[in-house]
């Protein structure tokens, strides 16, 4: 079996997936409780204007024919209007998307740049008062709910300490964007020189960044550890000891490069969880994302975006996924792929 | 004589496991000379392999060296700096591990994993290092050794990766190479070239070897000496026609005996018995459960390996002569 073999057969697996969202996603739209065409009519609509636009949206058809307008809609790329923005979901989107980007990027970074040395340093010195230490942190993690953590966060590191900037967006007000190339402001304020947003951006993102990586860091360094301690009692590893290889090339060149194989397993997730972790913490820094998006909709009862966002979070863990199976085949020579 | 390149004397390993302190080897005793091939056998579990990992300093916890000196090139082992120990393994003492497929870095071409050593432990230059292990994948007769050398081990049978270990552990030329159950888990035929592929290089570089096997068969047709371990203790020890033909201690002549030959229509004699629990081993000899000629002192006191004629040393009351 060729790669591109191998691929389609792995994108062929994802549609039913994907059919099976469609469907979860509309549901959960209808169910919500409250009619979205007396939102959209306005509070001052009189009942035939609403029951007019209720027959604009089709919302006076069987619940299967609009199933299936929707999902033709869907095919089309139609993810329908915003009642609250009044703009296409689709455009809302493609506006919030990188920062939510930037968000769980940076938030990724944090917690495989701290999850993995502590997962190794702990499997190292097991039984210390290291590893102790870090199973604490990493319960701790774990356990606070994102919310808490960040207004924790916020509490010592800007109230406090006054450390942070306010919990309010992704750039101090009267900063302008940099220029639009990534979207993902630290990297274009960087691209274009602009020494001061990109000081501003990185302080924006710091405290939303921690919360959502101290989250997904305790997960990473458990596992971590594990395969490590497992790793590091294999046959091969005691024989390049036996070989009088150093330490140091020991631990990271042969213990480490192979423990590191069956985590890329778990990113995916990592990932699932950091979309999930995004409404909260987009919430509660402000961060104009489609985490923070999705939650203005549903307090506004917008169907829309709701079901935009839970097939957009299904898409990213399928893609997601798929990835972390081709990563796989990458660093482990077992299982190339063809 | 000439000075021996590796002396052990009472070499005692604990394992302190969760039902009680296990004594893997207990007063274990041996010589071997530069260029000698000396046989170590015993049925699995007598302590075989955790002797070698002794002698190259990697008995970790729960295990631990109680007692003893491991002389190599006349320095002790067991006391030298862990820094000093790393140039010894792999540059002095080479080691082909019992199960090469595992003991292979399964993310590493076989080709890296000789060419750092020599890296390492000759300071050869990458490329001459690379050249290096094929030529020493070419030399333990490996087939198209360029491809070879960038494969890894899951795409090697069980006799190439056995040959590509035993490359491995001569590449750097150590004097001494500890070759632990070489030829198990490998068809006849393979076990058989595998076994004249490391005489002949043994002969070649001039190092000596420690072979590690159950099977005493391996051991007529390879070895000069034979060294018999039960249950973590030195029972026997002869140059190999001795220990063949005149075998003493009793449970050296079980295994004999035990050899399936051509010419013998006899039935195998099985040694009764197995290999005894080593939780809380009885103060004497270890065999004595599984002996014939076992007497109350066999149970109370442990025979000290003693010489019955030069070069044959036997543990055991029945072979001392009568005081
Ligand atoms: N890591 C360990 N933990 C506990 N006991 C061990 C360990 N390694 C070896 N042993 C003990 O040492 C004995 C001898 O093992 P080994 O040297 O591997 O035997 P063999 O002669 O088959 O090579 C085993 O029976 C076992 O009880
Ligand atoms: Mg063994």
């Amino acid at each position: 079996m060729g790669f591109g073999g191998f691929l389609l057969r792995r994108l062929a697996l994802t549609v039913p997936t994907l059919f099976g969202v469609t469907v979860v996603g509309f549901l959960l739209a209808y169910m919500l409780p409250g009619n979205p065409a007396l939102v959209k009519a306005g509070p001052f609509a009189t009942p035939d204007f609403v029951a007019e636009v209720e027959r604009q949206m089709g919302l006076d058809q069987p619940l299967p024919v609009q199933y299936l307008r929707y999902l033709g809609a869907l095919l089309q790329g139609d993810l329908g209007l915003s009642s609250s923005t009044g703009r296409p979901v689709l455009a809302d989107f493609a506006q919030r998307l990188p920062a939510t980007l930037e968000l769980t990027l940076a938030a990724l970074l944090i917690a495989i740049g701290i999850g993995v040395p502590l997962g190794v340093l702990s499997a190292i010195h097991r039984d210390t008062l290291l590893d102790h230490a870090g199973r604490v942190l990493s319960v701790a993690g774990v356990a606070m709910p994102s919310f808490w953590t960040g207004l924790l966060l916020i509490y010592v590191f800007f109230y406090l300490l006054d450390l942070a900037p306010a919990p309010l967006g992704r750039l101090a007000p009267g900063l302008q964007p940099p220029a639009a190339v990534t979207g993902l402001y630290v990297v274009d304020s960087a691209l274009a020189g602009d020494w001061p947003a990109l000081r501003s951006a990185l302080q924006h993102l710091a405290l939303p960044a921690a919360t959502l990586g101290i989250a997904v860091m305790a997960p990473v360094a458990r596992m971590v550890r594990a395969t490590m301690l497992e790793t590091l009692q294999s046959d091969f590893v005691k024989a390049a000891w036996g070989a009088g290889l150093p330490p140091r090339r020991v631990i990271y060149g042969d213990a480490l490069r192979n423990a590191l194989i069956p985590v890329v397993t778990i990113l995916g997730v990592v990932f699932g969880f950091l979309m999930a972790g995004n409404a909260v913490v987009e919430s509660v820094f402000a961060w104009p994302g489609i985490g923070n998006y999705a939650v203005t909709s549903l307090m506004t009862k917008d169907a829309g975006p709701i079901q935009s966002f839970v097939l957009f979070v299904a898409l990213m863990y399928v893609v997601v996924n798929l990835a972390v199976d081709l990563l796989y085949g990458l660093i482990d020579p077992r299982i190339r792929l063809g | 004589m000439t000075a021996p390149l590796l002396e052990i004397e009472d070499l005692a390993v604990r394992f302190d496991t969760e039902d009680g302190p296990v004594e893997a080897v207990d007063g274990l005793g041996l010589r071997l000379a530069p260029g000698e091939i000396l046989g170590l056998v015993g049925e699995s579990g007598s302590g075989k392999s955790v002797t070698a990992y002794a002698v190259l300093g990697l008995v970790r916890p729960p295990g631990r060296v109680l007692r003893g000196s491991i002389r190599f090139e006349g320095r002790d082992l067991l006391a030298l700096p862990e820094a000093e120990l790393r140039r010894v393994r792999g540059a002095g003492i080479g080691m082909v591990w019992q199960s090469p497929r595992t003991a292979l870095n399964p993310v590493l071409t076989v080709g890296h994993q000789i060419a750092r050593l020599l890296r390492h432990h000759r300071g050869l230059p990458p490329r001459a290092a690379r050249e290096r292990a094929v030529e020493m994948l070419r030399l333990v007769g490996i087939p198209e050794p360029e491809r070879r050398a960038r494969q890894y081990a899951h795409q090697l049978s069980g006799g190439m990766c056995q040959r590509v270990m035993i490359a491995m552990a001569l590449a750097t030329q150590p004097r001494l190479l500890l070759a632990d159950e070489p030829t198990t888990g490998l068809d006849v035929l393979v076990a058989a070239r595998i076994m004249e592929l490391l005489k002949d290089l043994g002969r070649r570089t001039g190092a000596a070897i420690l072979l590690i096997t159950h099977d005493l068969g391996t051991v007529a047709e390879s070895c000069d000496r034979v060294a018999v371990m039960h249950a973590g203790q030195l029972v026997e020890t002869a140059p190999v026609r001795t220990l063949f033909r005149d075998p003493v201690h009793p449970y050296t002549r079980a295994l004999v005996a035990a050899i399936p030959r051509v010419d013998r229509e006899v039935a195998l004699e099985p040694i009764p018995g197995a290999v005894p629990s080593l939780l809380h081993a009885p103060p004497g000899c270890r065999y004595a459960a599984r002996c014939a000629l076992a007497t109350g002192r066999c149970r109370q006191e442990r025979p000290a390996l003693l010489p019955i004629a030069p070069d044959h040393q036997v543990a055991c009351f029945a072979a001392e002569p009568v005081a």
